[in-house]
């Protein structure tokens, strides 16, 4: 593997698939729902140590 | 017995310390063999005359919930290195005013440059960060740290590490790679120390109680992977002996210095922006006692960071042999991150929304907003820098160092220092900080000694950036560079000043530090508000 088929792959798919993971997790952070599970989650450092 | 093999293996590391000394193919790592000789047989004596002979099944387990013992004594190494590292810097802030201060060989500018960077990023901040990190996943992970002593394995391997950095700076030993400059056989000890480091951490959040991780630990575990690769990519390196102190690095020209800006930019993101984040999502809840204003906004900001961050380094090798569009590509990266920045800025204050009384009431808290208020203005600025046009103009220029000093001292100092107002009553069990009027103190002097470092290196970096290309009617340079080194001087007198203005505020914070520690209270008026006042028919 040289520079070059990496450099394409980077790109093309690699570019794709960073850019669909991202989107994804943004998407699940706003999900339907995902307010609940938002607010539960930001309690955990305010309940008893 | 207790800590067996933890002398032997001192013992025996210190025995091959010595041996490097012995056959050492040059004079300085002949040196630096004999200070890590002494350092290691140092701490062989100590655990020596702190064991304990008895069988090990006799020796009462700490059943206690929660491991505090390394993060208080990192949050002493963090009080410590904080104030060395200051020192340092003022030194060769004045170094700069009044040249004669330079003594040479050790004590020069080039070798205490690097002191002082090291000092203030690796040594204060990072045991900054391991501290609070260890604190803040057990709490938010309900869970003992993983791998026993493992952890303080982590926090003396990392103050090794750092002794070995510094002395080797002084003794001239050094791969000259901005904020990377130890050589190679003090990086392998690093990534050992790191890897440790990560096991003790990612152990923790794999044993939680706690069914979500919460925020700050993806910033901690971005920080700590993230800098683990940097970190064994930028320092791939071919030593020229086995036991002597110089190494070639494996890439050469402009491939070596993008892959050095490619290091340094993001010791700069995940190191003083992620690690210092996850405090943030952490402390600042505590101290207002609200939970973070969003968890979701806090969920893309991470994200968001992390994804953008890691382009980000060409914007240091602008107008250089690196090739235009790799420029560029740093340059939109950079702009880009405005907005996970600011977004996260924004998260952070707004966590005070219906508690803003407290910046007047809890000087702690008021040290955290003016953190994330610097937060926002150098993630503003370095943005802003990294465009060609303007970077034609600041770089190589005292703006950088003002940029980066509003960052590290606003935003990183600050939030640590609130941190640790945080953590010392809590980990030594006390009622309250010894005073909270010296944290007041403390806090003023530190912000006028950031806005003076920084309104002057504003000045002086644009003056001198526009001497430099300032021609004349036939095209001729009109300053040689000399004179504008000349113009520098009354900057860099009233910069010195500023810099002592920040450790003063640091002796004030060490002086209550050690005072809580020790259990004293020191009588004094309440903060105004804290008390309600009295009507007067009371």
């Amino acid at each position: 593997m040289d520079y070059t088929t990496l450099r394409h792959f980077a790109d093309s798919w690699g570019l794709l698939a960073m850019t669909a993971f991202f989107i994804g997790a943004v998407i699940f952070a706003l999900r339907p729902g995902g307010r609940e599970a938002a607010e539960r989650a930001a309690q955990i450092p305010l309940k008893e140590d | 017995m207790k800590y067996g093999n933890e002398i032997v293996l001192l013992a025996l590391a210190a025995f091959a310390a010595l041996l490097g000394a012995a056959f050492a193919q040059d004079s300085q790592f002949g040196a630096h063999m004999w200070v890590l000789f002494f350092a290691l047989v140092a701490g062989a004596i100590v655990l020596l005359r702190t064991g304990n002979y008895a069988p090990v099944d006799i020796l009462a387990e700490d059943k206690s919930p929660y491991m505090d013992g390394p993060i208080r004594y990192g949050v002493i190494a963090t009080v410590f290195w904080g104030v060395t590292g200051f020192l340092v810097g003022v030194i060769v802030a004045a170094q700069l005013a009044f040249p004669d201060l330079n003594i040479e060989p050790w004590l020069n500018f080039g070798r205490l440059r690097p002191l002082h960077t090291s000092a203030v990023v690796f040594a204060f901040g990072g045991n900054a960060l391991i501290a609070t990190s260890f604190y803040v996943v057990q709490r938010t992970s309900r869970a003992r740290l993983f791998g026993g002593n493992l952890a303080w394995y982590v926090f003396w391997g990392y103050q090794l590490f750092i002794v070995m950095a510094a002395t080797g700076y002084l003794l001239g030993i050094t791969q000259s790679r901005e904020y990377a400059e130890p050589e190679w056989y003090v990086d392998i000890f690093l990534t050992v120390v790191w890897v440790a480091y990560l096991v003790v951490f990612l152990g923790t959040i794999l044993n939680r109680k706690e069914p979500h991780i919460y925020v700050a630990n993806w910033f901690y575990l971005a920080f700590i992977i993230t800098i683990a690769m940097l970190h064994v990519v930028n320092n791939l390196a071919v030593p020229a002996s086995f036991l002597g102190s110089k190494s070639y690095s494996l890439f050469s020209g402009v491939q070596d210095a993008l892959t050095q800006w490619w290091y340094g930019h993001n010791a700069v993101g995940f190191f003083l922006t992620a690690g210092f984040l996850g405090m943030m999502y952490y402390f600042v809840p505590k101290q207002v006692d609200r939970p973070v204003y969003s968890y979701r906004l806090s969920i893309i900001h991470f994200w968001s960071l992390i994804f953008l961050y890691i382009w980000a380094g060409p914007h240091h090798l602008h107008y250089t042999a690196l090739p235009d569009w790799a420029q560029t590509l740093g340059m939109v990266f950079s702009i880009m991150l405005w907005m996970p920045s600011w977004g996260g800025m924004i998260n952070g204050l707004m966590t005070l929304s219906g508690a803003w009384d407290k910046i007047r009431t809890d000087p702690i808290v008021r040290m955290m907003v003016v953190a994330i208020a610097f937060y926002g203005m150098s993630t503003f600025e370095g943005p802003m820098m990294s465009i060609k046009a303007v970077n034609s103009l600041s770089h190589y220029t005292e703006w950088t160092i003002g940029h980066v000093h509003s960052g590290a001292l606003g935003w990183n100092g600050m939030i640590t220092f609130g941190a640790i107002y945080f953590l010392v009553p809590r980990l030594w069990g006390r009622e309250r900080l010894y005073s909270m009027r010296m944290v007041t103190w403390h806090f003023w002097l530190a912000t006028l000694g950031i806005v003076v470092y920084a309104a002057v290196m504003w000045v002086a970096g644009i003056s001198q950036g526009l001497m430099w290309r300032e021609y004349d009617e036939q095209g001729f340079l009109v300053y040689s560079f000399a004179e504008s080194v000349a113009a520098m001087v009354p900057y860099y007198v009233v910069r010195t000043i500023g810099g002592l203005m920040y450790l003063a505020g640091a002796l004030v914070m060490a002086f209550n530090v050690f005072m809580t520690i020790r259990g004293h209270l020191r009588q004094e008026e309440p903060m105004p508000g804290t008390v309600p006042a009295l009507q007067p028919a009371q």
